[in-house]
């Protein structure tokens, strides 16, 4: 809402001028708030003065001396806070990533259902809709990490769900994924499949356009993706073999070890975002016409390519702006890891670094911008998609 | 394949039989989904019902009558703490005081729901200016001759309650501030705006309440001290005023242009186009936008225990560790107990927004 002001209408410098009023009003608040900061930076600098609590970021050097229950990469009680940093942060994007991936299978799995002709399995999906989006998160993590997951038993009574999937209280067991010699020409030929899948699939795009000649380039490329990968295991032996975990009277050797915390917070953020993104992906698929699926089918085209080329497309378009917030809330959500102490950024820094160091204003500085970096590059990545696959009018 | 079809009889459409086969018997496929989605009830709701209702133990006085094998809910666990969880360690002689606030608000809550209701402009000075106001001297004392009930004595629904009202109350202003800013063509106010909501929604409350508990003391002048409830209002009403600061914009963005021109045209000033024709219009657009993010910090008000604040979930927590009351299903019960607490509050919110939907959009709709 410019004002168009004319310039040299007469009314020079007057409270009746618009463009006055707005630079005096503009200068009035910005002056408020420098104040405002500087009465809190001098406040801040004196009390630290009084209470003797040293400033800088030097902190970061010095050795932590506490112990992390889960590292992703090397840390003993002799690194730095730095180090246990870089830890926190870690822990963090790990729960976040498997977060998203799984609540966003299981949101599109929700939703679809809700819309489903089934009335029994509409209704469930509903069910779970309004009760986990009715309960509060932490709470959730609460049920799942003391109510559920805690009181399971040791590794000697522990429940075996699957040959070698092990629960009990010391977390969830999972056989171990060891390489074979055959590992580097499967993976080698998965990723040249996929490669050459992607290749083929853009050039058959662009001959499509060119010449308006189809080629099946999905079909193939799914093919290869699928073919070449069982090749290279028939020619190379089998590329990984599973090492199941033993179980032991107070312990088990051997398998993968996911933490019982960092089970209950996927579990539950998982849970919980999973249902907002149901109704999300409800919403989208409702908004698109009917219209559009009649004529497409009019044109002759079979349901799934009327699914893939004509539904789908309008869908995502208003799924992705309130997808993108639910992904920025999961990983916002995922610092009520401090909650269950799983150790995340937040546990680790703000919580054990903050109260060691007692360095207040730089940890709890550091901890947001790491949070207001994450949600404006994850913004920024979405934006660019939504604007990629937006409606394109005149 | 003929033009003609030969149809067979309608189906008969009222017996329970023709609404089985027409709804989960359709197809192969349907049957199927039929099959998984009844095993997945059958996984979920008869050990849930065993556990809360058939199993449970409902009457006892002490943590003995829930020991045993194959017992399920604990629900003298929650009877024996029921003032706990309402109260928290808010003394007994005044509680009185809590339950004139908890009627007070019910009274006034109730005629602003219903909109035929009378008087709402009286409704709403009153629900947001003197109650807030007259609820604050019952609750802490101190004035009229009450005796004063520090904060940390606080606990429960109380707190619980107390948090979510005043993000609300508080938010609703200055989101509307923060709206018309982000809004305004002047570009410092503008800027300013912008950087306080990015701020706010770019980080999780958790790190805000961290803030508000052990970094705002170090900002505020010695012997200033506020005590740890306030600090953590502070902190959840600048939260959610960037949020409610968003639905707002959303409102103001449904306005036509048409609207500001007309203002513009009849004379009105900058605030007079606000507050007489555009606020209204787009405050009545996001009511359910309003409500959903009430619904948001009611539920994030149970991350106040995380600094050590006892809301209804602390509260839970805290009993629970009691020794009167262990018993291995005691955290079971606790949260399922919570949960329910939670779950009728955020649901009866989230119906009453729908309905408004329903309501504002059937008057669009002539």
């Amino acid at each position: 809402m410019q004002k168009p002001v004319k310039r040299g209408s007469g009314m020079g410098i007057s409270w009746y001028n618009p463009r006055v009023r707005s630079i005096v009003y503009q200068a009035g608040v910005l002056a408020a708030v420098i104040a405002v900061v500087w009465f809190f930076t001098a406040t801040a600098q004196e009390n630290l003065e009084r209470l003797n609590i040293s400033t800088g970021f030097g902190f970061l050097d010095t050795t932590a001396g506490f112990g992390i229950i889960q590292t992703l990469i090397p840390y003993t009680e002799q690194s730095s806070y730095g180090r246990a940093f870089l830890v926190g942060l870690l822990n963090t994007l790990s729960v976040a990533v498997i977060g998203i991936v799984l609540s966003t299978m299981l949101g599109f799995v929700v939703g679809v259902a809700r819309l489903s002709p089934n009335w029994l399995l509409s209704k469930i999906a509903a069910a779970y809709v309004e009760v986990m989006r009715n309960i509060p998160l932490l709470l959730q993590l609460f049920f799942w990490y003391f109510a559920v997951l805690r009181p399971l038993p040791g590794p000697a009574e522990s429940i075996e769900a699957l040959p070698g999937v092990f629960l009990s209280n010391r977390g969830l067991i999972l056989p171990d994924p060891v390489l074979d010699a055959g590992a580097g020409l499967f993976f080698g030929a998965l990723a040249a499949a996929v490669v050459a899948g992607f290749v083929l699939v853009r050039w058959a795009r662009a001959r499509q356009r060119a010449t308006g000649q189809l080629f099946p380039a999905l079909r193939v490329a799914a093919t290869l993706i699928v073919v070449l990968p069982l090749l290279a295991w028939a020619i190379g032996g089998t590329p990984f073999h599973l090492e199941y975990a033993t179980r032991g009277d107070f312990d088990f050797s051997g398998g993968v070890r996911l933490l019982p915390e960092f089970v209950a917070l996927v579990l539950g953020l998982t849970l919980y975002t999973a249902a907002f993104i149901g109704e999300i992906v409800r919403a989208g698929i409702q908004s698109v016409d009917r219209g559009q699926g009649e004529a497409a089918a009019a044109l002759g085209l079979k349901d799934s390519t009327t699914l893939r080329l004509v539904v789908v497309p309008q869908a995502l378009r208003l799924i992705v702006p309130p997808l993108t917030s639910q992904i920025l809330n999961l990983t916002k959500n995922s610092s009520l890891a401090v909650a269950i102490a799983y150790p995340d950024l937040v546990a680790v820094f703000a919580g054990t670094v903050l109260n060691q160091t007692g360095q207040a204003i730089e940890v709890i500085a550091i901890t947001m911008a790491v949070y207001l970096t994450l949600s404006l590059a994850t913004s920024l990545a979405m934006n660019w998609y939504n604007a990629r696959i937006a409606l394109r009018e005149r | 394949m003929s033009v003609i079809d030969t149809m067979g009889p309608p189906q008969k459409s009222g017996s329970v039989l023709g609404w089985l086969r027409r709804n989960l018997f359709s197809s192969i496929g349907n049957t199927v989904l039929t099959l998984v989605a009844a095993y997945l009830l059958w996984l979920t709701v008869p050990p849930l019902l065993n556990f809360a209702i058939f199993d449970a133990v409902w009457t006892g006085e002490t943590r003995e009558a829930c020991l045993g094998e194959g017992k399920g809910a604990c629900w003298p666990l929650v009877w024996a703490n029921f003032g706990q969880f309402i109260y928290g360690r808010y003394p007994e002689s005044e509680i009185w005081r809590v339950n004139i606030v908890f009627a007070l608000g019910f009274i006034a809550l109730v005629p602003m729901l219903i909109p035929s209701a009378p008087a709402k402009r009286f409704n709403v000075i009153f629900l947001l200016v003197v109650y807030p106001l007259i609820a604050l001297v019952l609750l802490a004392g101190d004035r009229p001759g009450l005796p004063p009930v520090p904060t940390s004595e606080w606990g429960g629904l109380l707190v619980t309650l107390v948090v979510a009202v005043t993000g609300i109350v508080v938010s609703l202003p200055l989101g509307i501030v923060l709206a018309l800013g982000r809004r305004s063509s002047m570009p410092a106010i503008r800027m300013l705006s912008i950087i306080f909501i990015e701020f706010w929604r770019g980080v999780p409350l958790v790190t805000v309440l961290f803030m508000a508990s052990v970094m705002l003391p170090l900002f505020l002048p010695e012997g200033l001290s506020p005590d740890n409830l306030l600090r953590c209002l502070v902190g959840v009403a600048l939260f959610s005023s960037a949020y409610m600061a968003e639905v707002v914009r959303g409102g103001l963005q449904a306005i036509p242009a048409g609207q500001y021109e007309a203002a513009r045209a009849a004379g009105l000033s900058y605030w007079q186009t606000m507050g007489l024709v555009v606020l209204p219009q787009a405050l009545r657009h996001v009511i359910p936008g309003i409500v959903n993010t009430f619904i948001g910090l009611f539920k994030d008000t149970t991350l106040v225990l995380i600094v050590g604040i006892f809301d209804v979930l602390g509260q839970v927590r805290a009993q629970l560790s009691d020794p009167n009351w262990t018993v291995p299903q005691g955290a079971l019960t606790g949260y399922l107990f919570a949960g329910i607490v939670f779950w009728i509050f955020c649901f009866g919110m989230s119906q009453y927004s729908s309905f408004m939907e329903r309501r504002l959009n059937a008057g669009r709709g002539r």
